[in-house]
């Protein structure tokens, strides 16, 4: 298990960090989601000891890490970058060698990694002649050729098609099989929904939610209701108990005080005429989010 | 560490050492270098450069008329079909004054004691080299206003020795300094530093330039060495020997420091369109010496000055070497200044360079850099 306790960090007065503390957890994918500027890539470089935090602390399975340890994380920057005039092999080979691999244990390591990210045969090209997908996922196999024991991606997915989506997503899978903690950064809430086992939220610098989706949602779901009628929906804005927040001919969304009011709503609208639809409102993600940030 | 959840083998990953990482970086940098056709052309153009002058230097003093010689007595036979214009005169005194009033180049008078040759030249103010160079052998040679070198070669030997160290320092500067801001502007340092300490990959990138920039200077050496012996102009070759060896003594250690301060100034930018607003100080700081020996080249005062500053003294000290203005102590003490004032920049630029290397878009400032 990784864990950030306490950190702090400010550039020049300006506060970035106030006060975050999170964990994740080995073999789970953990989704890191936030507006732009709340802290997302400052708290990354902070756990890979590429920038020093103010204070606190970055530990795995209690043990402080130093900068020395950096060599146990593979690390994708928000800001791709590989070098644009070296062969794609090449350069893999490179990065494991300078997190200490031997050149044979670099090179069976990229070789697999190429083949499992499905650009084996763009091995001996310059980085710059490939599309920005390959590129895209030439920069998970840099992350990746050391083997690390913790993973962390700043926004991985930005730039792919759904096809390299879910390749990546399988490599991700492994890593996280093999006992890794992961970690990613993501602007795409519905990606983040469909991928994560935990969610960490950050905004202004502080983390504001942390949990699975299930548990989120559990917590931000209102008793909202969604109801679709034969007929008009008006009437449902009369019924005690009961709060209208969209309405739209026959379909009805609206929040209850309590589940028997639902029910009344429920019971009113069979004796009106049918029910075609009448379900609880699971909150979209994106919604839970923009409740959280707010 | 214990790792127990994980089931991966990891018996493939070392804790690196510092020395392998920089030396990887070195290596990417100088196969980089190689692979770039930029610099092998513009290397195939120096060397050719270096090999015309020598040439073009040796047909120009070929060409030129007979020297004049008086010889004296029996030293007038043995220089028979010697390409040389000969006056017959009876005394040395006689020759000397000839010597003195310039009216010959030389004199050339019989030296029983200067054995094997039996014969003496005379010379006014150098060693006559276009006279020895046509005796198959040189005689011994009596200098009656020593202490000075020929005016004009002293001149090409500045000139020699400040052009290569601006030339590569220029060149190998810029190319580091390309190298710094090229994995800034392609994000790539941001994988670099967490993979590896921020002094190591400076270190190696140092170290890779360097090694290229000594590879280049050993080679225009070595050709010119060549060149030399090839063309017969042996004699040049002997008196520039001592001077040569101290010159790329101070250039390793000079070129390291340029380096550090060509990479900590690249770091402060993020693209190579804004290279020139801050590597122009450094650049300015490389043309200073040669300038000032090209100037100044005669002037001991200069010299002496230049010679223990610690970014001119790759110039400076061989310049005073070859005149014989130094005394035996003096390379050392001047090195020891350059090694600490290297070390002093070292310390400087990377710290320069480690707070500089994540601050991304507009320059930074020097004050913020250094900065903890």
């Amino acid at each position: 298990m990784l864990r950030v306790e306490n950190v702090r960090k400010s550039y020049g007065g300006r506060v970035v960090l106030k006060d975050v503390n999170f964990d994740i957890a080995d073999r789970r994918i953990t989704g890191f989601v936030g507006a732009n500027g709340a802290g997302k890539t400052t708290t990354m470089r902070i756990m890979l000891g590429v920038l020093n935090a103010d204070s606190g602390r970055v530990t795995k399975d209690d043990r402080v890490l130093t900068p020395d340890d950096r060599r146990i994380f593979g690390y994708m920057p928000e800001e791709r970058g590989l070098y644009p005039k070296m062969r794609l092999g090449e350069q893999i080979v490179y990065f494991g060698r300078l997190h200490g691999m031997t050149r044979a244990a670099a090179q069976r390591s990229t070789d697999s990694l190429l083949e499992r990210l499905e650009i084996a045969e763009r091995s001996g090209d310059e980085v710059d002649s490939l599309s920005l997908g390959n590129q895209q996922r030439a920069q998970i196999a840099a992350a990746l050729v050391h083997e690390p024991e913790v993973l962390i991606l700043d926004e991985p997915f930005s730039g792919l098609d759904p096809l390299g989506v879910d390749t990546v997503l399988d490599v991700l899978r492994d890593v996280a099989a093999q006992g890794a903690p992961v970690l990613f950064s993501s602007h795409q809430l519905d990606l983040v929904e469909r991928l994560c086992d935990d969610l960490i939220v950050i905004a202004d610098g502080e983390i504001r939610a942390n949990g699975t989706p299930e548990s989120l949602r559990a917590e931000h779901a209102h008793s909202s209701w969604d109801i679709l009628l034969e007929g008009d929906a008006g009437w449902i804005r009369e019924v005690a108990g009961v709060t209208v927040s969209e309405l739209d001919g026959s379909h009805a969304v609206f929040a209850a005080a309590d589940p028997a009011a639902a029910q009344r709503v429920l019971s009113r609208a069979v004796t009106l005429g049918g029910v075609r639809q009448f379900a609880p409102q699971r909150p979209s993600l994106a919604q839970i989010f923009k409740e959280i940030v707010r | 560490m214990s790792t127990p959840t994980l089931s991966t083998p990891r018996t493939s990953v070392a804790k690196p050492t510092a020395a392998n990482g920089a030396a990887l970086v070195a290596t990417r940098e100088i196969v980089a270098r190689l692979r770039s056709k930029a610099f092998l052309i513009s290397t195939g153009i120096l060397l050719l450069a270096v090999l015309l002058s020598i040439v073009i230097g040796s047909i120009a003093s070929s060409s030129t008329t007979e020297p004049k010689v008086a010889a004296v007595g029996s030293a007038a036979t043995s220089l028979a079909h010697k390409g040389l214009d000969v006056t017959k005169i009876s005394t040395e005194s006689e020759a000397r004054e000839l010597v003195r009033s310039k009216k010959v180049d030389a004199a050339i008078v019989p030296d029983t004691a200067a054995k094997p040759f039996g014969i003496r030249v005379i010379g006014l103010d150098s060693a006559p080299s276009d006279v020895l160079s046509q005796l198959t052998i040189a005689p011994p040679v009596t200098l009656l206003e020593p202490s000075k070198q020929n005016p004009i070669i002293v001149y090409f030997v500045a000139l020699a020795f400040g052009l290569i160290f601006f030339m590569s320092a220029i060149t190998f500067g810029s190319t580091i300094a390309q190298s710094v801001v090229e994995e800034k502007q392609t994000r790539v340092v941001e994988i670099l530093m967490s993979t590896i300490p921020v002094r190591i990959l400076l270190a190696g990138k140092v170290l890779g330039n360097s090694i290229l920039a000594f590879g280049q200077i050993a080679a225009i050496a070595i050709l010119s060495s060549i060149g030399l012996l090839t063309t017969g102009q042996t004699a040049l070759l002997g008196t520039l020997g001592p001077s040569i060896i101290w010159f790329v003594i101070f250039f390793v250690f000079g070129f390291v420091l340029l380096a550090s301060l060509f990479a900590a100034a690249a770091s402060l930018v993020s693209r190579a369109e804004d290279l020139p607003s801050v590597t122009t100080p450094v650049t300015m700081l490389v043309m200073v010496p040669y300038v000032l020996v090209l100037i100044f080249n005669n002037n001991a005062l200069v010299l002496g000055i230049m010679s223990y500053v610690p970014f001119a003294a790759p110039v400076g000290m061989p310049m005073r070497i070859f005149l014989g203005q130094a005394a035996w102590w003096e390379p050392l003490l001047s090195l020891v200044i350059l090694l600490a004032a290297t070390a002093g920049v070292i310390v400087f630029g990377s710290r320069v360079y480690s707070n500089s290397l994540l601050r991304m878009g507009g320059r930074v400032k020097l004050r913020d850099a250094l900065a903890r």
